[in-house]
């Protein structure tokens, strides 16, 4: 076990150094830099002591150095459109916000959409199961972006049940989570539903049954935590898709999230933000693909973490 | 001798996309107290859909027990509701099922799949439980039971499986237990430790046993009674010797002699020809009409009634009826 995590984690450091380098690369390789974009009064020399002071004038592979020093030491430096906040900053407020509406987000989903794909599979081709499967396919199908502007129409604007947008209130939090929920509670029934179906036809069921175990203790114990498997294994992408949902969904609701420097940095080639940004979401979900694998061979003792190829 | 269960004229229908299966269709059958019933037959005869409609396991809603009742020490089961059921299944009556390898659930230790039963349906503490657990592995011969109780099936073999998965069955002290081809997915050398281990069990515990199986060898190993079934019916029933040595009905015979034997003087097997008959639209005679080589005009119009050759020897077999005109000898 120990083995295995010290080799998984020097996996994840190589990873996010890989992430690190492609960011470096492609952010440079877009055209201009932080000084281009807008404030064209700026005179020549201003110009080059603003590339100075942020290492802009220094050859390539020097600020890549740079780069590197900065992310051995978690430190990103000043955002340079906001001079006044450091890139740490920006994330310590952006985080905890973005990472809220995620987490609810992705309990939400996971909650109702494993009950849903439950039910669905008990009263398999009954009606639960027909209303369960088409609001399933309603929920992948309409985009989360869509979800939230027909959200914000009909409960906030015509039934002014709830706030329109901004992230004060658990009123406030109820709309964008159903937002983003929506699209991942919708994958999990159906896949709930169809591993469960085939967990249920399993001999195993069946010897339960006849040991004559109630049905509640044998859908929870025998079926359920066989049937999730395949929910762990996608929970990984899962997370990702969540990730990348929270931008769009954030800026629709004025959500002071991550989200926002994010989009913004790369507008304006912020390059600290941007690689600040980018390497912590690459952590992030380095990370949570990590806890997947952990919980994966807690489900399934046949999983060991310690063999190879248990990543 | 005292009959711990009954079955009388069962009909078992399942309902598919393509019809109405008429998997099982008038099955009678009692079994004695301590004694080994070996239900007989091939794919299809109806003789997992037999053992399963005893423990009230038919899959539903597609399959029904349509008529008939199976009596349980005087219980019909086909009445019990599905609460009373429960508390019969692993309790009075158990089921052990074909292949060891699925038979046991891949994410829980063999201790707590052991023990669920025993603390489902008594109120024993965990301590007890375990003790016992220890006691039926010990029962069915697995070494080390206290290291054991906390592996996962995948740490066993196929044959210590089947051992835990018949210790699982016995653990609340069934009397009546359905072994539904329990060695089909062994190894040969397993199957005959698995049969020595039914016996062994059946004299210490007297628990009565229904032994499914196609496998004749498992039959003449353990086997007291023998039912055979073809087409949903059981068509031949007797002692062991009835079976073995004069088999009446021409499938029987024609099964014996599909088996390999060790004294066969010619060195081909004596398939038998055709398919089974199809259960969407069964003939109205009797099944194996298209398939016997004695078959007459009655045969493939009427069901032959039942002969009874002597006390324990029965046959549905127009050959062996009183009516039917003997060759002299």
């Amino acid at each position: 076990m120990a083995i295995y995590l010290i080799r998984r984690f020097v996996i994840m450091i190589a990873t996010i150094f890989v992430i690190a380098t492609l960011t470096f690369i492609l952010m440079h390789s877009i055209p201009g830099n932080p000084f281009t974009t807008q404030d064209r009064s700026t005179s020549e020399a201003v110009q080059e002591n603003l590339n100075a002071h942020y290492h802009l004038d220094e050859p390539m592979i020097v600020q890549y150095g740079i780069w590197l020093k900065s992310l051995a030491t978690f430190d990103f430096g000043p955002s340079i459109k906001q001079p006044t906040e450091t890139v740490n900053d920006l994330l310590g407020r952006g985080f905890p916000i973005s990472a809220e509406l995620g987490m609810w987000t992705i309990t939400i989903a996971l909650i109702s959409g494993i009950t849903l794909g439950v039910l669905a599979a008990l009263k398999h081709n009954g009606i639960i199961d027909y209303i369960a499967m088409t609001l399933a396919v309603l929920g992948i199908s309409i985009p989360n972006f869509i979800l939230a502007t027909l959200l914000i129409q009909q409960l906030a604007v015509n039934l002014q049940l709830l706030p329109a947008a901004t992230w004060s209130s658990p009123m406030h939090m109820i709309m964008p989570i159903i937002a983003l929920a929506t699209g991942p509670t919708a994958i999990i029934a159906r896949l709930t539903r169809s591993s469960m179906l085939e967990v249920l036809t399993q001999d195993y069921i069946k010897t339960a049954r006849a040991k004559g175990l109630s049905p509640a203790k044998i859908v929870i114990k025998h079926a359920l935590r066989n049937a999730l498997m395949p929910v762990v294994t996608i929970l990984g992408t899962l997370v990702a898709a969540i990730l990348t949902g929270t931008f769009v969904i954030e800026r629709i609701f004025a959500i002071p999230g991550m989200g926002k420097y994010f989009v913004e940095s790369i507008n304006n080639r912020d390059y600290p933000v941007i690689m600040g940004t980018t390497v912590f979401y690459s952590a992030f979900l380095i990370f949570m693909l990590f806890l997947v694998d952990i919980v994966y061979s807690i489900l399934d003792p046949r999983i060991k973490l310690h063999k190879k190829g248990g990543s | 001798m005292e009959k711990i269960l009954e079955i009388d004229d069962l009909h078992v229908h399942f309902s598919t996309y393509g019809g109405t299966v008429q998997a099982v269709r008038g099955v009678n059958l009692y079994l004695n107290k301590g004694e080994t019933l070996a239900i007989v037959g091939e794919s299809g005869s109806g003789k997992s859909v037999t053992s399963n409609s005893i423990m009230q396991l038919i899959p539903s809603p597609s399959g029904k027990i349509v008529r008939g009742s199976i009596r349980f020490k005087g219980k019909d089961l086909v009445k019990t509701s599905k609460k009373e059921m429960r508390a019969i299944r692993g309790v009075d009556i158990s089921m052990i099922f074909q292949d060891p390898m699925t038979a046991l659930n891949p994410t829980l230790t063999v201790g707590d799949q052991l023990t669920e039963g025993l603390k489902q349906h008594t109120s024993v503490g965990s301590a007890e439980a375990k003790a016992k657990a220890l006691e039926m592995l010990g029962l069915v011969g697995i070494a080390n039971p206290e290291s054991r109780l906390k592996q996962y099936p995948h740490q066993f073999s196929g044959g210590m499986r089947q051992r835990i998965v018949i210790a699982m069955a016995l653990i609340c002290e069934p009397d009546l237990l359905i072994a539904d081809e329990p060695t089909t997915a062994l190894d040969v050398t397993i199957q005959a430790q698995i049969m020595e281990l039914f016996k062994e069990i059946q004299e210490k515990t007297g628990v009565s046993i229904i032994l499914v199986t196609h496998d004749l060898g498992v039959v003449a190993r353990v086997a007291d009674r023998v039912a055979v079934m073809y087409g949903g019916k059981i068509i031949e029933t007797g002692d062991k010797d009835d079976i073995f040595y004069h088999p009446q009905h021409p499938y029987t015979i024609g099964l014996l002699q599909s088996v390999p034997r060790l004294d066969m003087k010619e060195g081909i097997l004596q398939p038998i020809d055709g398919t089974p008959p199809d259960l969407f639209a069964p003939p109205q005679g009797c099944p194996f009409t298209a398939r016997c080589a004695h078959a007459m005009q009655v045969c493939a119009n009427v069901h032959p009634v039942t002969s009874y050759l002597s006390e324990s020897h029965q046959v549905e077999c127009w050959l062996q009826d009183a009516r039917a005109k003997r060759q002299p000898v």
